[in-house]
Parts: structure tokens; C-alpha cells; sequence
């Protein structure tokens, strides 16, 4: 579309085009493997304002004013302002601040267990590598709903131990977050060689508990970061576990709640939504990516 | 069980080896080695009680009957009409699902080709695919009931405006059916998540390539972009019909009678209090899920074995 009269084989990097071949060639940049700029803006435009229609009608559901028609405000202002009425009010608040502590739980559980293992298998025992992998991407395969099936009299014991408090749930939670959080670290981890980093660290005398806290947590930070991040979004959004081990969570009491007065439960369900979405916006910021585990990669080919 | 949480870094620090002459290198090494084996102890527990003890229980479970006696009898139910109609439906819902959620969401991440890794329009697509993609759940329900409800969004607008009502026939919202556009809503932006880095991995060179080979942008797809991309396609699309099958939030939040599809069944077995049995009945069911998603995940590693040839 956007034919240049030469070929620009010297803005092509270091690949030098053989242009005294029998075929003719074409302009270099004459084939286009991605969009044109109108084509991505009409697609991305398309298809991002189907996705906004299901979130145009939380918001236009929280608006309307009753069966007489007509909008206002007036919910959104109850939220804010602490106008609920008790019944509304106590399952939800209860569920976020139970959400919200299971979050922090469950954040240092993965930090506490999983970091230190990472980096050990990372410099110690590579050789282990494709296990804590595998073991760590495994509850992609196992469906939460297989998992609760087990968890069920696990828990039992659990609340023997440890009481029925909804703390607990960390536990669990902190094996569906492994996926996540493993991929946020072990981006970070492979980027910074922190084997090099850490035989440097022993060469000057330094003990296990140095290495891991004074050399390799503070370079892995941003891994850490997104790890925590994607973790607290995971726990704020999780519902088949606390349901089915019958615990309160904020998306439990959502749902409750829903049955009662469904304009509160959707006013909160969108500030969820805002909130885990500002969340993976700062992940996205922190460099941490966790879409991808391969950035070593694509550090080399940019 | 104590141990898993209060003192997990402890064990890997050889305290005092720092004073050890210069010439044990080697020996300084190997007691390090054994040492820090103890750091692997935590994790190893914490993975074995919380992931290893649950899977094996809830796939011990289906073999046994309320008293802890030997039976196939739960495995049987696995064939009885009622469980199979829900395997069904839960197999087309999400092999549906997955291959419209695939097809649209390579249509957006061809739509990303050449947009700015770092730009304004990455971050805000990564950021709601996540958030759509794996945090959505219950709230993807409301969103649904607000849009295509009875008295959602679009069901009001399209009765006033061209006087069609979409539930004509019945509210079909809380049946199969309605899963089908709150699960396209998650699977879209799985997509775009899962399958934007292959398409990250299609190398300039080969654009060139195929320019001085005489080769059109047309070419270049049917030639190497297309070939290069399908097994990760593929792959993704698996990993959609799984995400769809083990999905349950969502459903659970829309549907709050009956059990159309297997993961509401599981619910209904685990929280039956009228039939003896039940949990075990549970433990069936989670077993044909675990095979399936067994069967499924196989294939979407050895497909991304075969489209990592392309992405060194």
C-alpha cells in the first residue's frame, strides 16, 4: 500500500538483501503481515465497543430509577456516602474485608513458599526446573470445582488445626494463584541472571540468607510485584472455592446480595472490575509481564 | 504443618560455612548442596496437602461408597443418561465457545500486529483481557443479566425500538444457551492473551524474506505467517475449550436451579443434603472432568512443543 520507490535493504537491520538474484524482487517493505492503520482502528473499534456493551449495561442498570423510568445517581451516592441499609451494607463489607485479608494471606503465602523455592531450584538444582514448572502450571489443568471436591475434607483437618477462620482459604488460594504468580517471577528471574548475580554473591562470602534478601529479592522486585498484583486480582475475583467450603468472600456475598437488591451487587461487581483492572494496568507499568514467559526471547530478537 | 509457614527460609542457610579454607571449594559446594535440599521441604509439603492431597482425594473418592467400601458403582453413574447429557452439553458449550472466542480473538490480535508493545492501547487490551479472561466470574453474570436479561439493556431496547423480544420462546438466559455469550466474553480475551506472543514471534525477516522471493502480503500468509501460526492456534483453542469446561462462576451466578453442565452438577452433588453419597457421586463426576482436561492439556503441549520451533 505504502510503496517506496527503493528497497530499503540498508534500513533492514544487519540482513543484507541479494538483489543480483535471477527473480525480481519487490520493495522490501511491500509485504505487510500486519493491519493497516485504518483496518486495526476499524477492528479494535468494532470489536472493543461489543465488549463494552455488557459494561454500558452494568452502568445503565445501576442508573435507572425504579419502574418509573428515568436515571439518577441516587445508588451510587448510597455506596459512597454509607446510606445502605444494614442488610445490605454487613454481607458485603464483611465479604470484602474477608476478601481482602485472604488476599494479603495468600499474597505472603506465595512469596513466603514459592519465592524462595524458585530462586533455590533457579541457582541450586536446575536440573528441577521442568518439575516446579510442571507442578506449578498444574492447576491450569485441575479445575477448581475438581479441586473443592478434595478440598472439602482437607479443610476439615484444616479447621481442626487451625480454626474455621476465613484466613484459611489462603491455603487454597495460594495454589490457584501458582500459575500466575510463577510466570511473573520466573520472567523476572531469567531476565537478571540472578545465577551469576548469586555465585558472585558467594565469592565474596556471602550465606544463603543474604543471597536470597540482599541480592536476589531486591532484583527480582518487579516480578515480585506483578506476582503480588495478579495474585490479589486472582483472590478478589475467586468464587468456586468459598462457595463450595461455604466461607464469605466478596464475590459470595455479591452473589447473595444479588438476590436481594441486584443494582448494589452490580455497583460493587464494577468496582471490582475497575479496581483488578487498574491492578493489571500497574502490572502492565511494573514491566513484570506476565503474559508471556518467554522475554528473554524476545529480547533477543528486538 | 507448622513448619510449611513459620520458618520456610531457615533450612536453606548453612550457617558457618563462610570460614571454610579456599582449597574445599568443591567439598563447600556439595555440603551447600545437601543443605539447601531442606529449602526445597516447604514447598514440596505445602504443594503435597494443598494441590497433591485434594486432586488424589477428589479422584480417590468416586471409587468408594459412604462407608469407605470399594465400589464402581459411583464410576457407573458416569454412564447413566442424566450425567451423560451433561457431559454433553458441556462439551458443545465448550468447543462452541472456544472456537468462535479463538477465531474472534486471533481477528484482534491481528488487529495488534505492528501497535506499540509499550503503547496506550496494549496496556489498556492486556490489562482488560486479564481482567475479562480471569477475574470476571460472577461479575460476567451480572454483566449479562444487565444486558440480556429480562429487563437488561438490550432486551428493553430491541423490544421498544423494533418491537422483538428475544425471549419469545422462553427465558433461555438461565439455561444452556444463555452461557453461551457470557463464556464468548471470557474466551475472546483468553485469546487475545494466549495467542498475541505467537504472533509476536513472526520475525520481520520472513516479511522480507518473502518480499524478495517475489512474494506478496498474500503470499506471506498463505506461505509462512498462516503455517507458522496454526499449531499455537490450535494450541490456544484448546486451551479455551478448557478454560470453558472448568469454568464455573459464571454459570453457577447465572443459573441457580438445575445442572445443565458438569461443574453446576458437581455443585449439586457436593451440596445435596437429601442423598446419601453424594461427595462420592462428586468424586465421579470431578474424575471424567479430570480426564477430559487431562486429554485436553496433553494436546495443547505437545502443539505448543510444535509451534515453539518457530519462536527461538
Amino acid at each position: 500500500m505504502t510503496r517506496t520507490e527503493t528497497a530499503r535493504t540498508d534500513t533492514a537491520g544487519t540482513h543484507t538483501a541479494r538483489t543480483d538474484t535471477a527473480r525480481p524482487t519487490r520493495p522490501i517493505d511491500d509485504v505487510h503481515p500486519g493491519p493497516s492503520r485504518r483496518t486495526r482502528w476499524i477492528i479494535v473499534g468494532i470489536l472493543g465497543l461489543l465488549f463494552l456493551v455488557p459494561i454500558a449495561a452494568m452502568v445503565e442498570f445501576t442508573l435507572r430509577k425504579g419502574l418509573g423510568g428515568g436515571y439518577d445517581v441516587s445508588r451510587w451516592i448510597a455506596v459512597f456516602t454509607g446510606g445502605l441499609s444494614a442488610a445490605e451494607n454487613k454481607p458485603i463489607f464483611t465479604g470484602l474485608g474477608n476478601s481482602l485479608l485472604l488476599a494479603v494471606v495468600t499474597v505472603v503465602v506465595m512469596l513466603v513458599l514459592l519465592v524462595p523455592t524458585m530462586v533455590l531450584v533457579r541457582i541450586r538444582f536446575p536440573q528441577l526446573q521442568r518439575v516446579l514448572e510442571f507442578v506449578c502450571l498444574l492447576p491450569i489443568t485441575i479445575p477448581a470445582i475438581v479441586l473443592v471436591v478434595g478440598l472439602a475434607p482437607v479443610y476439615s483437618v484444616v479447621a481442626r488445626m487451625f480454626g474455621s477462620g476465613v484466613w484459611t482459604l489462603a491455603f487454597a488460594y495460594g495454589v490457584i494463584v501458582l500459575p500466575y504468580a510463577y510466570r511473573s517471577i520466573q520472567t523476572n528471574l531469567v531476565a537478571v541472571d540472578v545465577v551469576t548475580l548469586s555465585e558472585a554473591a558467594r565469592s565474596l562470602g556471602a550465606g544463603w540468607l543474604t543471597i536470597l534478601f540482599r541480592v536476589v529479592v531486591p532484583n527480582i522486585r518487579r516480578g515480585l510485584l506483578a506476582a503480588s498484583f495478579i495474585s490479589v486480582a486472582v483472590v478478589l475475583g475467586e468464587y468456586t472455592i468459598a462457595a463450595l467450603l461455604n466461607r464469605v468472600n466478596l464475590q459470595t456475598a455479591l452473589v447473595v446480595v444479588s438476590k436481594a437488591d441486584p443494582f448494589i451487587a452490580i455497583i460493587f461487581a464494577l468496582l471490582a472490575l475497575v479496581f483488578a483492572f487498574v491492578l493489571l494496568i500497574a502490572i502492565g507499568r511494573i514491566g513484570g509481564a506476565p503474559r508471556t514467559s518467554k522475554p528473554s526471547r524476545k529480547k533477543a530478537t528486538a | 504443618m507448622t513448619d510449611t509457614i513459620t520458618s520456610p527460609v531457615a533450612p536453606v542457610a548453612p550457617r558457618g560455612r563462610d570460614d571454610l579454607p579456599r582449597g574445599a571449594a568443591t567439598q563447600r559446594l556439595r555440603t551447600l548442596a545437601s543443605g539447601s535440599v531442606l529449602g526445597l521441604v516447604p514447598f514440596t509439603a505445602y504443594i503435597v496437602l494443598f494441590l497433591g492431597l485434594p486432586t488424589v482425594i477428589a479422584l480417590v473418592t468416586g471409587f468408594f461408597d459412604g462407608d469407605g467400601a470399594f465400589t464402581l458403582s459411583y464410576l457407573a453413574a458416569l454412564g447413566n443418561p442424566v450425567v451423560l447429557t451433561t457431559f454433553g452439553n458441556s462439551l458443545w458449550l465448550s468447543a462452541l465457545t472456544a472456537v468462535i472466542g479463538a477465531l474472534v480473538g486471533a481477528v484482534f490480535c491481528y488487529a495488534l500486529i505492528g501497535a506499540k508493545p509499550t503503547g496506550a492501547l496494549r496496556s489498556v487490551v492486556d490489562a482488560a483481557s486479564g481482567v475479562l479472561a480471569q477475574f470476571g466470574g460472577v461479575m460476567l453474570a451480572f454483566a449479562f443479566v444487565a444486558t440480556i436479561g429480562i429487563q437488561g439493556m438490550i432486551t428493553v431496547f430491541l423490544k421498544n425500538t423494533f418491537g422483538i423480544d428475544i425471549f419469545a420462546d422462553g427465558v433461555w438466559l438461565y439455561d444452556t444457551p444463555g452461557l453461551i455469550l457470557p463464556y464468548i466474553y471470557f474466551q475472546v480475551p483468553l485469546m487475545i492473551i494466549t495467542f498475541s506472543p505467537a504472533l509476536e514471534s513472526l520475525k520481520p525477516q520472513w516479511a522480507e524474506a518473502t518480499a524478495m522471493l517475489g512474494g506478496g502480503t498474500l503470499s506471506y500468509w498463505r506461505h509462512v505467517g498462516v503455517p507458522v501460526l496454526l499449531p499455537s492456534f490450535f494450541g490456544c483453542l484448546l486451551l479455551l475449550f478448557a478454560n470453558a469446561f472448568s469454568s464455573f462462576a459464571t454459570a453457577a451466578a447465572l443459573t441457580s436451579q438445575g445442572s445443565q453442565i458438569v461443574p453446576l452438577q458437581i455443585r449439586g452433588a457436593l451440596t445435596s443434603e437429601t442423598v446419601l453419597g453424594q461427595q462420592n457421586l462428586a468424586g465421579s463426576l470431578a474424575l471424567g472432568m479430570i480426564v477430559v482436561m487431562i486429554v485436553v492439556m496433553s494436546l495443547y503441549s505437545l502443539l505448543m512443543r510444535r509451534a515453539a520451533r518457530w519462536q527461538r
